[in-house]
């Protein structure tokens, strides 16, 4: 039984296309992350989960019941705002039980669903508190009480952690994977941010201009990304993509024959593109006794690890390496691969190969 | 958790008080200081002047002022002519002061204010919150409303009140200045909501709030500075009016402005400066009043949409 199913969703405002057939279904307790850059049409779609929005064509579904064009407070469901959006008139025990005061929910009850989602999230001390006296990661906490408070059937997130700084952020986003391990409320979640995507999604939608380009799991998305665009979008640093054209017995870029195994081989005979693009995640590259020549161009230790450009007759590749490198700027260096970690895409439509 | 708290702006408002006082210590600061003062008290003397000659005028009696020393201090005060002008001055042919024509004021002001402030609170709350198609339209020809010279409407408007058989009354009066004063009402609010994010009222949506109760509990909370502007402005352009309580008041509904003129203007023996003195002092008082009760709050209002964060 899907707790939400998005199905057909267009949205045009004008002549413009914001979302071009959206399909999704959401099992209950699922994690889904919407991710895309600005203007891919996730944060549309967001709002219309949430009903403040309506799609031009196509149905939402929630429980399956059709909420397409349900007022948002009769879908019972729950958001946490990129801005937190907390009431600054109301004290945080206020804004937290102001959704049950709104469906007159017993003060009593009230009161105790205040206090035992202020004992989850650690701010009863805050109560008493109004949003401007509190720091970011504290109405970060007020907001997501807000939405905790009434049970929801639906979780929505807009961006909720891109106002924190970067520490913060990391420790609100485990929070947020805790919380939902504890209350396996279905969330839909909208960000930009690949690492957020990564790391707290059961399945990621990936959006680019109006289109699901992918729907998969994180491994998924990683390990078997569908298009060029994924492929560059999730992972950083991102993957080196290099043009190649086919030759007798492979892919040739720029006089240097490609690696690849026997499956990519047949794949490659099947596809009709007379460009391919050859990817490689910066991971796969390492530094070798032989195989690809090239020069270190620019170091970037991270500590556990250092990223090495290295500028080859291929171009500049990023190779991502564990400990630090030996090797200074400007040594000659050579790279090695497995051809099984290569991502092939069509040169034309950028879908994916093999 | 830490319990940081944040700054708040009253107390960031006075950062500038040491630092200005510690530039004594350099001669230029010194300098700079004596002309700063110097120009601040002259424009205060040139713009308390004339309410220094009503006030000590209207303490005067008549044989002082005979003496034509305009600046003098009363040499016996006294609050005959703030009597007289109250309750025995002769406005044309009767002579019950101003105090008619200041109770016809306040039974103006009070119900034009609130409800034109209301109203202009609700059309802002619509025209910045709750856009429809041609709200944007709607509010550039509310606009207008502000810019048209108020002659125009003269002759309409009093058809329109005869139609509604209330001209020459204080309802009728009140009727007009609701209706004028609508375009800088929603002016002044609609620009003010427009600051404040909609997140907020999507998130009242989703906890199930409708449009009332969205404005009741959220936004008219946070309206606090606009509402002491409006309350103001609109209280003092309506007192002040001359125009449409000269044009569309009747015999015993006459707002006090136009009680002033009739007392200035009603010429007997003796021109009495000092009774005519205490009656526009009367007349200016609550405007007056209410500037000095509210005005910490106006100047702050006027600015709170700029410096918000």
């Amino acid at each position: 039984m899907g707790a939400l199913s998005i199905r057909n969703v267009r949205k045009s405002f004008g002549a413009t296309d914001i979302l071009k057939g959206i399909d999704v279904e959401v099992e209950a307790g699922e994690f889904l992350i919407l991710v895309g850059p600005s203007g891919c049409g996730k944060s549309t779609l967001l709002s219309m989960i949430a009903g403040l929005d309506t799609p031009s064509t196509g149905s939402i579904h929630i429980a399956d019941r059709d909420v397409t064009y349900a007022l948002p407070k009769d879908r019972d469901i729950a958001m946490v705002f990129q801005s937190y959006a907390l009431y600054p008139n109301m004290n945080v025990a206020k804004n937290i039980s102001f959704g049950l005061e709104m469906r007159n929910v017993p003060k009593v009850e009230r009161e105790a669903a205040v206090q035992r989602v202020a004992k989850m999230l650690q701010i009863e001390h805050l109560l008493d508190r109004k949003p401007g006296q509190l720091s970011g990661g504290q109405r970060q906490r007020v907001a997501m009480g807000r939405a905790l408070a009434r049970n929801p059937k639906l979780f929505l997130f807009d961006e909720p952690l891109s106002n924190l700084d970067a520490k913060l952020r990391v420790e609100m986003r485990a929070e947020i994977k805790l919380l939902h391990q504890r209350t396996k409320t279905t969330t839909v979640y909208v960000t930009h941010d690949q690492v957020e995507a990564m790391t707290l999604g059961d399945r990621i939608a990936v959006m680019r201009e109006g289109v699901v380009q992918q729907l998969g799991t994180p491994d998924d998305i990683y390990s078997r990304p569908a298009t060029r665009f994924v492929a560059e979008f999730i992972g950083s640093p991102a993957m080196n993509m290099v043009g190649s054209r086919r030759a007798a017995n492979g892919l040739v870029a720029k006089g240097v024959d490609l690696a690849l195994t026997d499956e990519q081989r047949l794949a490659l005979q099947t596809a009709a593109a007379p460009e391919i693009t050859y990817g490689l995640r910066p991971e796969s590259l390492a530094f070798a006794d032989d195989g690809l020549p090239g020069s270190v161009s620019m170091l970037e230790p991270t500590g556990p690890e250092t990223y090495a450009m290295v500028d080859t007759p291929l171009g500049n590749l990023v190779a991502r390496v564990p400990g630090k490198v030996s090797h200074a700027v400007g040594e000659r260096v050579f790279l090695r691969w497995a051809a099984t970690d290569a991502h092939l895409f069509d040169g034309q439509n950028e879908k994916r190969v093999a | 958790m830490s319990a940081e708290t944040r700054v708040t702006p009253a107390s960031a408002g006075s950062r500038w008080i040491p630092a200005f006082a510690g530039m004594t210590a350099s001669g230029r600061g010194a300098w700079h200081r004596l002309a700063l003062w110097s120009v601040l008290l002259l424009f205060a003397f040139f713009f308390l002047t004339p309410m220094y000659v009503m006030l000590t005028s209207s303490l005067k009696d008549m044989a002082q002022i005979r003496e034509g020393n305009l600046l003098s201090l009363p040499a016996s005060p006294g609050f005959d002519a703030w009597a007289k002008a109250w309750s025995s001055a002769c406005t044309g042919i009767d002579c019950g002061g101003l105090k008619p024509f200041f109770l016809n004021s306040v039974m103006m002001v009070v119900p034009a204010v609130l409800v034109s402030t209301a109203l202009g609170a609700v059309n802002g709350y619509v025209l910045s919150k709750w856009r429809f198609k041609g709200s944007e339209l709607m509010f550039a020809l509310m606009l207008f409303g502000m810019f048209m010279p108020l002659q125009v409407v003269l002759l309409p408007m009093s058809q329109v009140l005869g139609w509604f058989g209330i001209a020459s009354s204080i309802w009728g009066l009140v009727l007009v200045h609701i209706l004028a004063g609508l375009p800088s009402t929603t002016l002044f609010f609609r620009n003010y909501y427009v600051g404040l994010p909609d997140e907020l009222i999507k998130a009242a949506m989703l906890d199930g709030a409708g449009f009332w109760r969205i404005f009741w509990r959220i936004v008219l909370p946070l309206s606090g500075p606009i509402l002491v502007v409006t309350l103001i402005w609109q209280f003092t352009n309506i007192w002040n009016d001359f125009l449409f309580g000269v044009v569309f008041s009747g015999g015993d509904s006459k707002p006090v402005t136009v009680g002033l003129n009739n007392l200035a203007n009603t010429s007997s023996a003796v021109k009495e400066y000092n009774v005519d003195m205490a009656a526009a002092m009367i007349a200016a008082l609550p405007t007056l009043f209410i500037y000095i009760i509210a005005g910490n709050y106006f100047v702050r209002g006027l600015t709170a949409g700029a410096v918000k964060g």
